[in-house]
């Protein structure tokens, strides 16, 4: 047999690594996996430096240029001069006469070059915790850059697309911290205690997952008091989509425990006189980690897509705070959305997350799952 | 099997019950409700607003209330929609049916593309056309129903102009011949059928295909081949049957989803099914529509999870219950 010979090299190798620097390896060996965890790196980063890459404020507003379509970047201006430093044509409109729709026009007499590290709106980074007036890029006032269009108010949408990952991208995370914490508690307790309190705690997960989520999220929702500020909505709505979300999380973790709780090193520990908690957070608890670890970066999409969900409906986070789901709320008008389709960005920023952390859901259940572990 | 349904059943009734406490319980964390509301509006006689409250019993206390909802459901009686101002099972019954055409199209569509993918999948295993069906998978499984739906929408229906913006008919619905009227409903249904299926579809794809491969490596299969049978005969009559059997839990969960699962989309598409009616419910505070809703959404999960069980002892000897 391959395992008694020393010539096999994964047992000496696990043997030499330890299973997390195993399990790292070979999560290194699946290149989706690798491509999906560099490209969140980078939204996570983009979503910390904020304030800086974009050049507005979030809630800049120029009620005049009301869904400005994208603006267009020359080098060469209306003479047919070339620039070194591309610029922006100030805009005006003028109203169709038939429909009354705006015409958008670029006036070849006002020219805003593109500059770098300008100063421009105040504003925030690192998760609104350092004040910032320099930004990456931008034009000179009264120009004004739109990489992406505006939305209905005159707010840049590229500014709004990367502010926005401050609510999408952290409330999977935060929700899916919450929810393992109570799932891997309550899973925990229910697997320690048996009996009538692990029936008991089985029946509650059983009704949890039962009801209607979306349903359930709504009235929730409605429950929250008026008023809150967009943190405290935040929190409000990471609460909701968490407690919705630990009770699977729970039933798992409880079965792992139930099987954990019978192996010898635990019967050890009760047998050197280690208190039952004690046992259930030391010894019982970090087997299920690696399950956990897989379990949380599955469950993350659902997270984001639950905020998004329930934002798009206007039952999340409010106006001016952007998200990418109650950006996406205006598009919900296909009128507007046919004369102004750079709405949907939003949707896009979405679809590249959740199959990101699809992706690197992936290749950690294939890491850290040895049954499914090649050579 | 018979025992075990009863006693399935009994739980089931249990369980709903604890779920309708839930459901009140939260409903009512928020104090007001729809009639409150009325007595701000100056342009209400306040005394009709207060004998409503009166007479619906919304001035005693929530246990009470609670019981009351209980002992008229009992009887029958779901109660009276206050923003409808008639019986909730009549204002639910064609939102129910509308939710249930769109549901049953999309299952029916998923399951009819799915299983012959997957079994093809997995029949040209790591070929050109098993990668691309892998690809196309992945993505389908990533892409949020809410946007594609939009992104439809802005297609076929904004810039293309094929078909309805959303809605159930159009605005001349009620001119047309019975063929226009069956066209018409098929025009708004096509984009939230599509929507629908297309996550469903590629899981779906995905597990068939591993059950497949997973059949095609065990020993009757070499059996079958060895014997000379055809390939057609290996695939169709010996692996398929092995390979869908665990699928029958998957069509239990869509069964239970049948009610719910696209409420979402209903709000988004201004579809006039159940998930619309709970969301406008919802925020008018329309408490025995919202309790109605909430029970009937509870009920068919419950049901769609025996009914995977149930089905999967039918067609599987080796799973039996006691």
């Amino acid at each position: 047999m391959a395992k008694e010979t020393f010539h096999d090299e994964t047992a000496v190798m696990a043997e030499a690594m330890g299973p997390w620097k195993l399990a790292w390896r070979q999560l290194c060996r699946h290149r989706l996996a690798v491509w999906a965890g560099r490209i969140l790196v980078a939204m996570y980063l983009i979503m910390l430096l904020d304030g800086f890459l974009c050049p507005y404020d979030y809630d800049s507003q120029r009620r005049d240029h009301a869904y400005h379509p994208p603006s267009r970047l020359h080098v060469f201006d209306a003479q047919g001069r070339f620039h070194l430093r591309p610029f922006v044509y100030g805009s005006g409109y003028t109203f169709d006469p038939v429909t009354f729709e705006r015409r958008w026009t670029e006036d070849p007499g006002q020219i805003y070059p593109l500059r770098f590290f300008a100063a421009g709106d105040s504003t925030t980074m690192l998760l609104s915790l350092i004040p910032i007036h320099w930004h990456l890029f931008g034009v000179d006032a009264p120009g004004r850059l739109y990489l992406l269009g505006a939305d209905y108010n005159g707010r840049d949408i590229f500014s709004r697309l990367i502010f926005a990952g401050r609510v999408s991208l952290t409330i999977g995370l935060v929700g899916t911290t919450i929810s393992m914490v109570i799932g891997m508690l309550i899973g925990g307790l229910s697997g320690t205690l048996g009996g009538w309190g692990d029936n008991l705690i089985q029946r509650l997960c059983e009704l949890i997952m039962l009801i209607p989520g979306l349903y359930t999220l709504m009235i929730l929702y409605n429950a929250l008091p008026a008023g809150l500020s967009s943190v405290q909505v935040y929190f409000g709505v990471v609460v909701i989509l968490a407690f919705i979300g630990w009770a699977s999380l729970a039933r798992i973790i409880r079965g792992m425990v139930l099987s954990i709780k019978t192996s010898d090193f635990v019967t050890a520990a009760r047998a050197a006189g280690v208190g039952p908690w004690r046992i259930l957070v030391r010894h019982v608890l970090p087997g299920t980690f690696s399950y956990a670890i897989v379990a949380a970066s599955l469950s993350i999409p659902a997270y984001i897509l639950g905020e998004s969900g329930l934002s798009l409906i206007g039952m999340g986070i409010q106006d001016p705070t952007p998200s990418w789901g109650n950006m996406l709320h205006d598009a919900v008008n296909i009128a507007e959305l046919t004369k102004h389709p750079w709405l949907l960005w939003p949707g896009a920023a979405i679809f590249v997350t959740v199959m990101a952390f699809n992706f690197l859901g992936d290749g950690l259940r294939d890491a850290l799952d040895p049954r499914m572990r090649t050579s | 099997m018979g025992a075990y349904i009863v006693r399935r059943i009994l739980i089931t009734l249990v369980m709903l019950l604890a779920a309708s406490v839930l459901g009140f319980g939260v409903m009512k964390l928020t104090p007001g409700n729809y009639f409150q509301r009325l007595l701000q509006d100056p342009r209400i006689n306040r005394t009709y607003v207060e004998q409503e409250i009166a007479k619906r019993g919304l001035n005693k206390p929530v246990t009470q209330q609670y019981g009351l909802w209980l002992w008229r459901l009992g009887h029958g009686d779901m109660g009276t929609s206050f923003i409808h101002n008639q019986p909730v099972a009549k204002v639910i019954g064609s939102r129910l049916i509308n939710t249930l055409v769109m549901n049953l199209a999309a299952i029916t569509v998923t399951w009819v593309l799915a299983i012959p993918l997957g079994i093809y999948a997995a029949v040209h295993q790591y070929r050109w056309s098993d990668k691309l069906l892998s690809g196309l998978s992945f993505v389908g499984m990533s892409t949020p129903g809410f946007f594609l739906a939009l992104l439809l929408m802005w297609i076929f229906s904004g810039l293309l102009g094929l078909l309805p913006a959303g809605g159930l008919t159009g605005v001349d619905h009620d001119r047309l011949s019975v063929a226009g009227k069956l066209a018409d409903y098929a025009a708004h249904l096509a984009i939230p059928t599509v929507v629908l299926s297309v996550g469903a579809l590629a899981s779906l794809q995905r597990i068939t295909r591993g059950n497949m491969l997973e059949v095609l490596r065990q020993q009757y299969i070499v059996t079958a081949r060895a014997k000379g049978l055809s390939e057609r005969r290996v695939i169709y009559r010996h692996a398929l049957r092995n390979a869908i059997n665990p699928l029958i839990t998957i069509f239990g969960y869509e069964f239970a989803g049948l009610f719910s699962g696209a409420a979402l989309m209903e709000i988004i598409l201004n579809y006039p099914g159940m998930g619309m009616l709970m969301y406008d419910s919802i925020q008018a505070k329309d408490e025995p529509m919202v309790m109605a809703g909430f029970l009937m959404g509870a009920m068919m999960l419950l049901l769609g999870n025996l009914l995977a069980d149930v089905l999967l002892a039918v067609v599987d000897p080796r799973i039996s219950y006691r």
